[in-house]
């Protein structure tokens, strides 16, 4: 139990700082780095609870696409030096009661989160999925996923499929007198439309468009 | 007491599994350098120790002597961080490949993800690298990297899940006990076809080695790196690649296991099986970095999306409605 106790608040530490240093540090780009390394620890932590599922799945999706798009808009779009104005300037305390509105509220839901859990430690068992020992992780989820809650599922893809066109639709740009490539007319190419024999006359040279 | 022991004993195993594979590591690039060579009608690198045999280990002494220089606009932590993110990921995902039915370091529910996952973050070593060098060529080497990576990924994703449909398991150990009658390969072999390929996205190797493509971005990423740090990048890349071809040999040429489950073949033991096929698959890579031009960037966008996307995917769909008619369905425990 102690090793347990041990690497629990290694990692949780390690959780909460990064978390801190995310909107403490100055420069974009290690905001970034202190995200992912947040995510890490914090998949980390599940799989310590023994949700190594998600834990897995938190790492691929997380860190492996998201994360490396941040990276990406945050490297390109140079906001760097917005976020230094940011920290300088005076519009900084006009935003001030507006974020602390929004993390009163969400410091209410934790307390109602952590608190129906406290005052009702036997929610789990009562709930209606029957969760089996024996299983692994990933057949747990499945059979409840496909089963019970298929189209909640499915409509949760739904609702990203959309997502997606929604922002290809958005920044999509139809731009005029630009070169396409056709693939197919470059690899069908033969020898006879591309090269001539021509039979040069010395001293004359040759004009090729006659 | 006993945490002492067991971190001890672990400690132990570790270097068990690490020693053998940084040495392999070295071998492997000697042995990449040799196939290039025969391809093309040269020699290689033959001098140093028998057959060359000890040109890498030349190299990596010579690359430790050298000066580490740092760009003056660099950012300096991020800088030294990356070739050290790249060599420790390229490492540890070895804690999961199974080298026979006992010999693993952690056999764990969901090895296929871990390594998934692993090689997902292989990324941001070049990212980092790219980005903290402060200069042109290599930050556009660590976007196209990225760009790359990311989209090959998603291939390799639906390539794996192609083959879990007939293990019903992530652990990777049941994935080689499930090719007991037939490996993967035969079954599933256009997905072969396109693991393979992915995989020389993914790792950067030539065909696909747009990041760091000599004659446009002079090294790519690595273009500011010097001395052990560029050794570390270095190593750390061939540490990706055999990994690769650990992971290709266990999802489809069945791991461990012998070919024919006969007198002659089961003599050799397990892991010499689960070498060989590994190093079957890497001369495969080696030879293709040999005989194959690069690729334009956007046609490599296009075969990523356009072509193996859809391919898997519909594959997908033909593996499970094969398994699901035919009731030949993995069951679930």
């Amino acid at each position: 139990m102690l090793a347990h106790a041990i690497f629990f608040y290694f990692f949780s530490v390690i959780a909460v700082f990064s978390a801190i240093m995310v909107i403490a540090s100055k420069n974009t780009v290690h905001s970034v780095f202190f995200l992912i390394l947040d995510f890490i620890s914090i998949s980390c932590l599940f799989i310590m609870i023994g949700a190594e599922f998600l834990g897995m799945i938190m790492l691929i999706v997380y860190v492996g696409a998201v994360a490396v798009l941040f990276l990406f808009v945050v490297m390109m779009l140079n906001v760097a030096q917005q976020k230094d104005e940011w920290f300088k300037g005076k519009i900084f305390t006009s935003h001030i009661p507006f974020g602390f509105l929004i993390s009163i509220i969400i410091f209410l839901e934790l307390i109602i989160v952590i608190g129906g859990w406290k005052y009702k430690p036997n929610l789990i068992e009562t709930s209606s999925i029957q969760i089996d020992k024996n299983f692994t992780n990933t057949h747990a989820l499945g059979n409840v996923i496909y089963t019970d809650y298929i189209h909640l599922f499915q409509l949760a893809g739904l609702i990203l499929l959309v997502a997606m066109i929604g922002a290809i639709v958005l920044t999509y740009r139809k731009r005029e007198g630009v070169k396409r490539q056709s693939y197919f007319r470059q690899v069908s190419r033969e020898k006879v439309e591309g090269v001539t024999l021509v039979d040069v006359k010395s001293n004359k040279g040759v004009n090729l468009n006659d | 007491m006993n945490y002492l022991f067991i971190l001890f004993n672990e400690i132990y195993k570790i270097l068990f599994l690490l020693i053998p594979i940084l040495v392999s590591v070295a071998l492997i690039v000697w042995f990449d350098r040799r196939v290039w060579a025969f391809v093309q009608k040269r020699r290689g690198p033959n001098v140093v120790g028998p057959f060359g045999l000890f040109q890498t280990v030349a190299d990596a002494l010579k690359y430790i002597f050298k000066e580490i220089i740092i760009p003056a606009s660099a950012n300096k932590i991020i800088f030294i961080l990356a070739p050290i993110v790249t060599m420790t990921l390229a490492l540890i995902a070895w804690a999961v490949i199974p080298f026979s039915e006992k010999l693993v370091l952690s056999n764990i529910n969901v090895g296929i993800l871990y390594l998934f996952a692993i090689s997902s973050l292989g990324v941001y070593g070049i990212i980092m690298g790219g980005w903290a060098s402060n200069s042109k060529y290599p930050f556009l080497g660590s976007i196209r990297s990225a760009a790359q990576m990311v989209s090959y990924e998603v291939s390799i994703g639906i390539i794996i899940v192609n083959v879990l449909l007939c293990v019903g398991s992530l652990n990777l150990k049941d994935i080689v006990l499930a090719q007991k009658n037939i490996w993967f390969i035969i079954p599933l072999f256009p997905m072969f076809v396109i693991f393979f390929i992915s995989a020389l996205a993914e790792t950067n190797r030539p065909p696909f080695d747009l990041p760091e493509a000599e004659s446009e971005l002079v090294a790519g990423y690595q273009t500011e790196y010097s001395g052990m740090m560029y050794a570390m990048f270095w190593l750390g890349e061939y540490a990706n690649i055999l990994l690769m071809c650990a992971m290709g040999s266990i999802l489809f040429l069945g791991g461990w296991l012998s070919p024919i489950n006969l007198y002659p073949f089961n003599l050799l033991p397990s892991p010499l099986w689960m070498i060989l096929k590994i190093l079957l698959l890497f001369f495969l890579f080696a030879l293709v970095k040999a005989i194959v031009p690069r690729y334009r960037f956007d046609q490599l966008m296009r075969l990523g999306w356009k072509v193996f996307l859809p391919v898997s995917l519909i594959w997908v769909i033909l593996t499970a409605s094969y398994l699901y008619y035919f009731e030949m369905l993995p069951n679930s425990t």
